[in-house]
């Protein structure tokens, strides 16, 4: 099992005069799956973006570590995975050409035959060759998972994670949840009650608007 | 690191093999300025140091026309997130900064060539001071243009803002190339260019460390 921590201390974010959420203080460890909830607008989407390091907060921290080592801002993007609806892939190349570029960019080896599992897993093998311009919604959002798992990520974070999934995607991102979450950290920002029934924890983000 | 950024170089070549977003734009911008240069001139005699301000006045709107691109197809296609997502800052950086660096020098020996066949009065004495000219300012152009367009990737009126938020930055390169290339014309030797030749230099290795200190904190919202 891998040993990951994630240390969220006094995180507040404020765009211009509103406060998006401040104070929120939390700690996990690997094998816990942690939900984020929240009506529209309360942040979901921005603090799991702080999470993952693209976004900066207004005041506080959040430290990963990994064997007790805080990892470095610079190295933190090679342990996560990362899946949302804004999420875009390059849809000039297919699914294949993506994945293989987006290793060679990570510096990570191409595992052609644990991708090719997951191209299986997620029901996109026979269109691996084809343009991502080309899928549908739901394809792509299938894609993202496989971006997401290639370089097996110690912290998952799935903002939405079924939007535009039909019921057998939803069987299968919940399938990864389950299994990712034995040795790992799953986070899920979500409304969807379906989602957030495999949580360990819900963080409801509107306590923590005004404190 | 340079291994990772060499392969987002390569990803953005691919890329642009297929969009032809930059290539197609930069392209026509130099066909027409050149051609509406030719026309306004006619069969009027043009010295020489009016020929190298023109000369770097295509230049530099070639690159406000093209050199954007790094960043902001990144935006507009959305997939900034993705690469945020897989490579740090610093990687990223130089992988855009190769880009421009090749799309720089590929744009300028268009141009080069363009002006060698159809002005007169470009006519290099000294043609060693010329291509250090030549290098060095690329150099320069493709360092700030790599940086600044990172900025007004973020920015809503990109088009505009582009040249705008470019000519203070570029001016002291543009000026100091300009009167190097006169020199160049007029034979001047090396050691009285001294000065410009430094002032070049200096201002690659300044914008080159600016341009790695503050991009971490254009790249991270």
């Amino acid at each position: 099992m891998s040993n990951y921590k994630l240390e969220i201390k006094n995180l507040s974010k404020i765009f211009g005069q509103r406060i998006i959420f401040q104070n929120i203080n939390y700690s996990i460890h690997s094998n816990f799956v942690l939900g984020i909830s929240g009506s529209n607008g309360s942040g979901k989407s921005t603090l799991v973006k702080i999470i993952a390091g693209v976004l900066s907060p207004t005041k506080g921290h959040v430290n990963h570590f990994v064997n007790g080592e805080k990892i470095d801002y610079e190295k933190l993007f090679n342990f996560i995975g990362f899946v949302s609806p804004y999420l875009i892939l390059y849809e000039e190349f297919s699914a294949e050409e993506n994945l293989k570029i987006i290793s060679k960019i990570r510096g990570i080896k191409y595992e052609a035959e644990y991708i090719k599992e997951l191209l299986a897993k997620m029901n996109l093998y026979s269109r691996r060759k084809d343009i991502v311009k080309t899928y549908s919604s739901g394809m792509k959002q299938r894609l993202k998972f496989i971006f997401a798992l290639m370089h097996r990520p110690n912290l998952l974070i799935l903002d939405e994670p079924t939007s535009n999934l039909d019921n057998e995607g939803k069987e299968s991102v919940y399938s990864i949840i389950k299994d990712y979450s034995l040795k790992n950290i799953v986070i899920i920002a979500s409304n969807e009650e379906q989602d957030l029934a495999h949580c360990n924890e819900i963080l409801f983000l509107e306590k923590y608007k005004s404190q | 690191m340079f291994q990772k950024s060499y392969n987002i170089f390569i990803k953005d070549i691919k890329s642009e093999l297929r969009t032809r977003y930059a290539i197609n734009a930069l392209v026509m911008f130099i066909l027409v300025a050149i051609s509406v240069i030719l026309f306004s001139i006619g069969n009027e005699k043009v010295n020489s140091d009016l020929t190298a301000g023109l000369y770097w006045v295509v230049i530099f709107f070639s690159a406000m026309s093209g050199l954007s691109r790094a960043f902001v197809a990144e935006e507009e296609k959305g997939t900034n997130l993705t690469l945020q997502l897989i490579a740090s800052p610093d990687t990223v950086f130089t992988g855009k900064l190769i880009f421009n660096l090749i799309l720089t020098f590929f744009m300028n020996i268009v141009i080069t060539f363009l002006y060698s066949a159809f002005f007169e009065s470009f006519y290099i004495k000294n043609p060693a001071l010329f291509i250090l000219t030549f290098v060095l300012g690329n150099i320069g152009l493709a360092i700030s243009s790599t940086i600044i367009a990172s900025i007004i990737a973020k920015a809503g009126a990109k088009g505009t803002l582009y040249p705008v938020l470019s000519f203070p930055i570029l001016l002291p390169l543009i000026l100091t190339c300009v009167q190097l290339t006169i020199f160049s014309f007029d034979g001047t030797n090396f050691e009285s260019v001294f000065y410009e030749l430094s002032i070049v230099v200096s201002y690659n290795i300044i914008m080159i460390t600016v341009s790695y200190l503050l991009f971490d904190f254009i790249w991270k919202d």
